[in-house]
């Protein structure tokens, strides 16, 4: 798979950074086996794999965080004109030598200011005294290339995801930087956030910087990528121009074969269908306007909106986490009080939050127990009944294909597919009506995302009613059987199948059709 | 302590712990015989009970990711409840009741303190240990409360064939402990809630109440070491069970208890205590001057901390 562009020795100088043969393994278990990747000045370099390819890996052995166990690293250096063999022992080596990486989780210090964030562990000042003016002036520098506008002595836990990001980027950035990585920048930015994020990548590949983006967002690799590299299961597929390959060639080399193209969704007649829930008069925002709407027996009903609409609040509402205020929730026709989460379970509704780590799993728990913990207040009596128990968690286990050691290993353990299956499988144990799931395939491969659209679908079939909401319409758009489209706490319209486009749910995304 | 054998030794550094625990019998044993005489090992036991009692449920509490300052002046406080309703009414029967009772009582305080007033379990116990060790020197005036009753002076002094009954209470509350955490779905909340709060409260788990629930246990438990101390000091003392809190959480922490919440056994805070006890009693046996002992206990925890967080490292 050797590049014409690297056979001719005259184009040498493009490559920043090549690694080759690289494996790693995490006790026994082979991450990456033999893979290579080569960086260009100027380019955007697309990494893309389900979750466990092994992507987060390698830019984690280049930009120093992990050790390689074989393989070579060249580097470009800029004074021979060369490309020289290096070990990186550090992050902060890496950093030195202008590789770095913008996390997936943020990795800013919430509790200190941008400019401290930015220059942590080089602040500006002599003999240990800050200069803090000169701090704040050169903060001010890096903020203005990622177009950040505010005060460098703001607070971090005052900002948005996107200005985070920003923050993150303008660090990564400090160290004049020649590569920078991105993993995975846009799941929690808004589409607004994201557009900014893209135009900040497209100045700093004119400047030369390369840009690795990783990224499961198939509509954002065609829209900035140059280059693509697939990895599946720790090796390395192909490294491809974007402008010659296709989303289903993309993903044929992801996943190695075909996906289902679509569960087969019902696609009319749930006016005729029994109400299941129905929501009145409740406000999300303080000054929004009450939304109402009904959901019916077996649809999807998916809730699509930009960040901020106010969909997780809904839900939040619903569930009972938060107050209903002068709302009214009706199940089967009767108004029920949801004051707390055990009110909605007790009326049969589920919620697969939005956040699985925070709010959906118990990390240090086992499977076992994650998928019980819930279900055991259905269950009479003081006493664990094991031998009941192992019956439910073995069949979750089996028809949610969870894959696993055994079911006492800790959840913190599994793949984000199979962490998100375990919280499905603690609401079905629970057998609710209603399921509310927040963002259910965020941060999950392909092939687990299929599977979970497919368990949603049967989940439907067999009587249960579905709440989706997501923040990728191509998904919205896939797997609802009717959308509802929010905007600023409110409901901005509500489309039927037939009304399903990607214009109709934008323009109602951006508050177009209000009265409805 | 046969009981032991039917407690799941799962992890390594349990059995790691039993090896220290016998490794220093052996030791002691080398430097002075009368270490494994009857009348010692009896000993043994009956002042690791105390800290064992309410270690048991400091180790619930540490789970769910607080912490209970309180335990020594509700020993203090129990005890000279049930001391004074003992010299007033004679009845010994009573006297339990009463001193449970303000076990429960302050117990289920500081649970409301900590789960509905959302302060942390740190702040809340910290003020009622205050106000109880001041309401103690205020009812009793500063001075010792005796009574009469053969009856309640047993329950620290007694026997029931040859096992002090200190020591039968203890062997009682750890098979409760162990139930609790393993056998009942409640014990699967204590782990919840300390593992995570927000995702239990998601999951419908009461949390509030699985807090209030755990700190009345501890509260209980408390005082009924408190009335085995008194007992066994024959009378209630305002100043009774001084840093008796900190032995509970040093034994819960040795065992392998973690200070953040979620993870913690009953049996490893059993063999810390044990260990604690066994060190401490060795110590004067061989002629170790107690501050000295001091210094060497608080190495020893921080060694077996260390040794924990490395282990867990290596994974």
């Amino acid at each position: 798979m050797q590049h014409p562009l690297l056979e001719r020795r005259t184009n040498v100088s493009d490559v920043i950074v090549k690694m080759q043969d690289i494996s790693k393994s995490f006790g026994g278990i082979k991450a990456l086996d033999h893979v290579q990747i080569e960086l260009r000045r100027g380019e955007v370099h697309a990494l893309m794999g389900e979750n466990g390819a092994g992507k987060s890996t390698l830019m984690k052995i280049m930009t120093g965080v992990y050790t390689k166990d074989s393989g070579t690293m060249y580097l470009y250096n800029e004074q021979t004109k060369e490309l020289e063999e290096i070990e990186m022992k550090s992050p902060l080596m890496a950093q030195k030598h202008g590789l770095s990486m913008v996390f997936q989780e943020l990795n800013l210090l919430e509790n200190m200011n941008i400019a401290e964030n930015i220059f942590i562990g080089r602040e500006p000042g002599i003999n240990g005294v800050l200069n803090r003016a000169a701090l704040n002036r050169k903060a001010k520098e890096e903020l203005k290339k990622v177009n950040l506008d505010i005060s460098p002595e703001t607070m971090v836990d005052s900002l948005s995801c996107g200005q985070k990001q920003c923050v993150e980027i303008a660090k990564a950035l400090s160290f004049q930087a020649r590569v920078v990585v991105f993993d995975e920048p846009t799941a929690s930015l808004s589409e607004k956030e994201s557009q900014v994020l893209f135009d900040i990548i497209r100045d700093l590949k004119s400047k030369g910087v390369c840009i690795v983006y990783i990224s499961h967002r198939m509509e954002e690799i065609f829209d900035i990528s140059d280059r693509i590299t697939v990895f599946r299961n720790g090796t390395f597929i192909d490294t491809v121009e974007t402008k010659n390959v296709s989303e289903p060639d993309l993903i044929q080399m992801m996943i190695g074969h075909e996906i289902q193209a679509d569960a087969g969704k019902t696609s009319d007649n749930h006016v005729k269908k029994n109400v299941v829930m129905e929501v009145k008069n409740v406000k999300v925002f303080p000054n929004s306007h009450p939304v109402h709407f009904k959901l019916y027996e077996n649809e999807i009903l998916g809730f699509f909106g930009l960040v901020g609409a106010g969909r997780t609040e809904l839900a939040r509402i619903i569930f009972g986490v938060d107050p209903v205020g002068e709302g009214e929730i009706f199940i089967q026709g009767k108004q029920v009080k949801i004051s707390c989460p055990q009110d909605a379970i007790k009326n049969g509704i589920g919620l697969v939050p939005e956040d699985r780590k925070n709010l959906g799993l118990i990390l240090g728990m086992s499977v076992k127990d994650n998928m019980l913990i819930s279900k055991l207040q259905q269950i009479k009596g003081a006493f664990l009944k094991n031998s009941q128990l192992k019956q439910i968690t073995g069949t979750y286990i089996q028809d949610l294909g969870i894959s696993l050691r055994n079911e006492t290993q800790e959840v913190k353990e599994l793949s984000g597919g199979n962490q998100q299956k375990v919280v499905i499988a603690k609401w079905l144990a629970m057998t609710p009506n209603i399921l509310i799931m927040d963002e259910p395939t965020r941060g999950i491969d392909v092939g687990a995302k299929n599977e979970i659209y497919a368990l949603m679908r049967r989940l439907v079939n067999q009587g249960k009613s579905i709440i989706m909401i997501s923040s990728e319409m191509a998904e919205v758009m896939k797997i609802s059987d009717r959308i509802i489209v929010m905007h600023e706490g409110s409901i901005g319209g509500t489309l039927s199948a037939d009304e399903i486009t990607k214009n109709n749910i934008m323009q109602a995304a951006f508050g177009g059709n209000k009265d409805e | 302590m046969n009981k032991k054998k039917s407690f799941n030794i799962s992890s390594f550094r349990e059995l790691l712990l039993v090896g220290v625990v016998l490794l220093l019998c052996v030791i002691w044993t080398a430097m002075n015989s009368q270490f494994m005489s009857l009348n010692n090992i009896t000993n043994i036991l009956r002042q690791g009970s105390y800290t064992a009692i309410a270690a048991v449920g400091m180790t619930m509490v540490i789970v769910i990711g607080e912490i209970d300052l309180s335990a020594g002046s509700l020993v203090c406080a129990s005890g000279l409840a049930g001391a004074m309703v003992c010299k007033n009414t004679g009845n010994a029967f009573l006297a339990v009741i009463t001193a449970l009772a303000v076990g429960l009582l302050v117990g289920c305080v500081n649970g409301i303190l900590c789960a509905y007033g959302k302060l942390p379990g740190f702040i809340a116990t910290l003020a009622s240990m205050t106000v109880l060790r001041g309401l103690a020197y205020i009812i009793t005036g500063g001075n010792s409360v005796v009574w009469q009753s053969e009856a309640f002076t047993s329950i620290g002094t007694g026997y029931i064939g040859v096992i002090p009954i200190p020591v039968i209470i203890m062997c009682v509350v750890i098979l409760f402990g162990y139930i609790v955490t393993s056998k009942l779905k409640f014990g699967r909340y204590i782990y919840a809630v300390g593992g995570n709060s927000d995702a239990s409260k998601w999951s419908g788990i009461p949390v509030e109440k699985v807090k209030i629930i755990v700190y009345m246990i501890m509260g209980v438990l408390t005082a009924l070491a408190g009335l085995i101390i008194t007992a066994r000091l024959g009378s209630g003392q305002p100043s009774a069970g001084q840093n008796f809190e900190m032995d509970c959480i040093t034994a819960a922490v040795v065992g392998g208890t973690s200070m953040s919440g979620g993870r913690g056994k009953i049996f490893g805070t059993i063999v810390g205590v044990l260990l604690l006890t066994v060190l401490t009693n060795g110590m004067t046996l061989v002629g170790i001057n107690t501050y000295w002992q001091q210094v060497l206990k608080g190495v020893i925890i921080v060694i077996s901390v260390l040794a924990d967080t490395r282990s867990k490292g290596k994974k």
